[in-house]
């Protein structure tokens, strides 16, 4: 069964957005050769997203162009430019996931949530989105919510997770 | 006091290892037993996972898989002190799956306590790196040479003459990377390497730095491993208290550091050259080869761009050898291979053994065949690149090259495991569709061709023109093969091959709607 112990990464959207905030954190972070990517984690991790005038912000500091600079935030799967759920539920749909039945038990939950791959509950509560591998893949299927892994999950813990978001 | 092991692991973690943790300190607490708990790596047996090992005299006793729910009669069993429990699996280095391994890489793993720089020390860590030290750069680099060590990775390219090449560069600003960009389903072995023995990970990163002059190492961490993230980023923090990371390393002149880096998400990052854009903060675009990484790589600089299994392996070879590593082994595939077993298989876990073991003996004698229980009809080796193997080809030896002749690939060591359900065509059109989703889009034959693939398997599933359309898709596989630029697009095509070779029949079939 689920693990209460291991610590949840942060809520998501904790903060307001501010420019002068966005700032702050990019200015923590100029030391670092090559500081885009510690940079976009660290917006996401205070904002929830990745807001476009933090987007317009970074690209000043690291003097590039905004395009350049929107190019590498919309590169990786895990970057958000909208405000996402509450929390977040990743579902593993590679391979090993599949030789166990996770793309029918994950089509099954999604069709109960009314959402498809990366949708939000209407609630803003849950964020279901793919991902390919956690390796965990000797306790397949497996998921991740809040940054909490899940092996052997089955149909009745998923909506144990949908109605523990929803709280 | 009464040491007790349960693993910090992340598969552990997810079959409730800190939720047990936590009850076994709340049970010792109120029955009065005073017991030092010790967050481990995994020792592998994952399908014993959560597994609780006391030590006692006779060694350390395991018992597994427990439950919060077994810990009150954990207690009344006595297992303090090794007593019988329907969970007790007894000494576990005595255990059939343990005894049947060479642990060379994975030695560690499981036993020490990952975060203890002493225990480290204690079981011949840093033995490697002072070795290092004593001979000099060139013979190190000559040591892993002819240990014969190739890239863990999944190209299997040899770890030495990358090291001669960066060795050989100019001095100046050169680049240790480690790439733990572990995407492969299958695959895990990284990740436990990292949670169980990170310090060796570490030694290996300072000797590389060390043998090929360069001062500053980075690993890529892949973000679906939050767990690795933590335990490495404390690991490194012991290092340099310990004076093991830092200026003037132990009094050797020699200066290193080491920075954790997070990825966000995308596969194609695990291609060296993806990674290193996306270390230097752009998107993850795969670059032309030449010039290699080692001429021209992170920020422009020479750079040594290795998997986690194979820096890990380096001390061991400084430690013990080239000769005592490259004995091992068959052919030109020198060394031991962690193998993760994985998928519908019923003792999951990582299994690490000499090449040459055949591919049946795994999945049927260690791996115990299914978990469904049903007949096993397909393993798809080297992650979501690698091809399926039928069970017709199961005396193949675990080896880089009997797998090429087979049009097959060992990558990282992953099998997943298929019973007799499982749709090859729908397999396939996955195998495309991953493709499309993972691509970086730079060159066109994994770019187009990984969705017309998913197109064309779809037009084959509902059963149009299948000849043509089976023809067609060879022939794009043919194309994305020799047209691509990377690993990417250029392997994708190998489950889908496999798939049309070894199971035709799956693709004239009624599509099974249901696995969609």
């Amino acid at each position: 069964m689920r693990n209460v112990q291991t610590e949840r990464e942060e809520m998501s959207g904790a903060a307001q957005y501010s420019d002068e905030r966005a700032r702050e954190i990019i200015a923590a972070h100029m030391g670092l050769e090559g500081p885009a990517m510690p940079i976009l984690h660290a917006l996401q991790k205070e904002f929830g997203y990745v807001p476009d005038a933090a987007v317009k912000e970074m690209a000043e500091a690291l003097n590039i162009s905004r395009a350049e600079m929107h190019g590498v935030v919309t590169f990786y799967h895990d970057f958000h430019r909208a405000p996402h759920g509450r929390h977040t539920l990743k579902i593993c749909r590679a391979e090993s996931c599949q030789s166990m039945g996770a793309e029918r038990q994950a089509r099954a939950f999604l069709d109960k949530l009314k959402l498809d791959w990366g949708g939000t509950t209407p609630d803003g509560a849950l964020s279901v989105e793919a991902v390919y591998c956690l390796g965990l893949c000797a306790h397949s299927p497996s998921a991740l919510y809040d940054g909490e892994p899940i092996g052997r999950v089955d149909a009745e813990m998923l909506d144990e997770i949908a109605a523990e978001a929803r709280d | 006091m009464v040491k007790i092991y349960i693993p910090l692991d992340m598969a552990a973690v997810a079959m409730g290892a800190d939720r047990l943790a936590a009850a076994v300190a709340q049970e010792a607490a109120a029955r009065g037993e005073t017991v030092e708990i010790v967050r481990n790596g995994s020792r592998g047996m994952l399908w014993l996972e959560p597994l609780i090992e006391v030590e006692t005299p006779a060694g350390r006793v395991g018992y597994g898989p427990a439950k919060v729910k077994d810990v009150a009669s954990l207690f009344d069993a006595g297992f303090l002190a090794g007593g019988a429990h329907l969970l007790n699996i007894g000494i576990v280095d005595e255990h059939p799956w343990m005894k049947k391994q060479n642990r060379v890489t994975f030695v560690r793993c499981g036993v020490i306590d990952p975060l203890s720089v002493p225990e480290y020390e204690a079981h011949e860590g840093f033995k490697g790196l002072k070795r290092a030290f004593e001979i000099g750069p060139v013979a190190v680099v000559e040591e892993v040479t002819k240990s014969g060590l190739r890239g863990r990775g999944g190209a299997g390219f040899p770890t030495g003459i990358k090291w001669k090449t960066v060795a050989d560069c100019p001095p100046g600003q050169k680049y240790v990377v480690v790439n733990a960009d572990e995407g492969d389903s299958g695959t895990f072995a990284d990740r436990m390497i990292m949670e169980g023995d990170p310090l060796s990970l570490i030694e290996g990163m300072l000797i590389c730095g060390y043998a090929v002059g360069a001062s500053k190492g980075y690993i890529y961490l892949r973000s679906e491993y939050p767990i690795v993230a933590k335990v490495f980023q404390a690991a490194i923090e012991k290092a340099l208290e310990a004076g093991w990371l830092g200026k003037n390393i132990r009094g050797s002149g020699f200066d290193f550091d080491v920075e954790l880096r997070i990825g966000a998400g995308a596969y194609v990052c695990g291609e060296e050259t993806s990674l290193l854009e996306s270390l230097e903060g752009k998107r993850g675009i795969v670059r032309a080869k030449p010039p290699l990484p080692a001429h021209v790589g992170l920020f422009g600089k020479p750079t040594v761009i290795n998997n986690v299994l194979s820096m890990a392996t380096i001390p061991m070879i400084m430690e013990k050898g080239a000769k005592h590593y490259a004995d091992l082994g068959v052919g030109r595939s020198r060394g031991t291979m962690p193998l993760q077993i994985a998928g519908n298989v019923k003792y999951g876990g990582l299994f690490e053994t000499d090449f040459g073991i055949p591919l049946g003996t795994v999945v049927n004698e260690i791996g115990g065949g299914t978990r469904s229980g049903r007949p096993v009809r397909a393993v798809q080796v080297g992650g979501p690149l690698g091809a399926y193997v039928p069970v017709s080809l199961f005396d193949l030896p675990i080896d880089y090259e009997a797998f090429a002749a087979k049009d097959s690939l060992i990558g990282h060591g992953g099998l997943v495991v298929f019973d007799d359900t499982v749709d090859m065509a729908w397999m396939a059109r996955f195998g495309m569709e991953f493709c499309a989703i993972e691509s970086c889009g730079k060159c066109t034959p994994c770019r187009l061709g990984s969705t017309r693939g998913v197109e064309t398997i779809d037009k084959i599933r509902n059963g149009m023109d299948v000849d043509a359309n089976i023809e067609l898709l060879k022939d794009l596989c043919h194309t994305m093969k020799f047209g691509s630029l990377c690993a990417l697009g250029g392997f994708a095509p190998y489950p889908v091959e496999s798939a049309l070779r070894h199971f035709p029949e799956d693709f004239r079939k009624p599509a099974l709607e249901a696995a969609e």
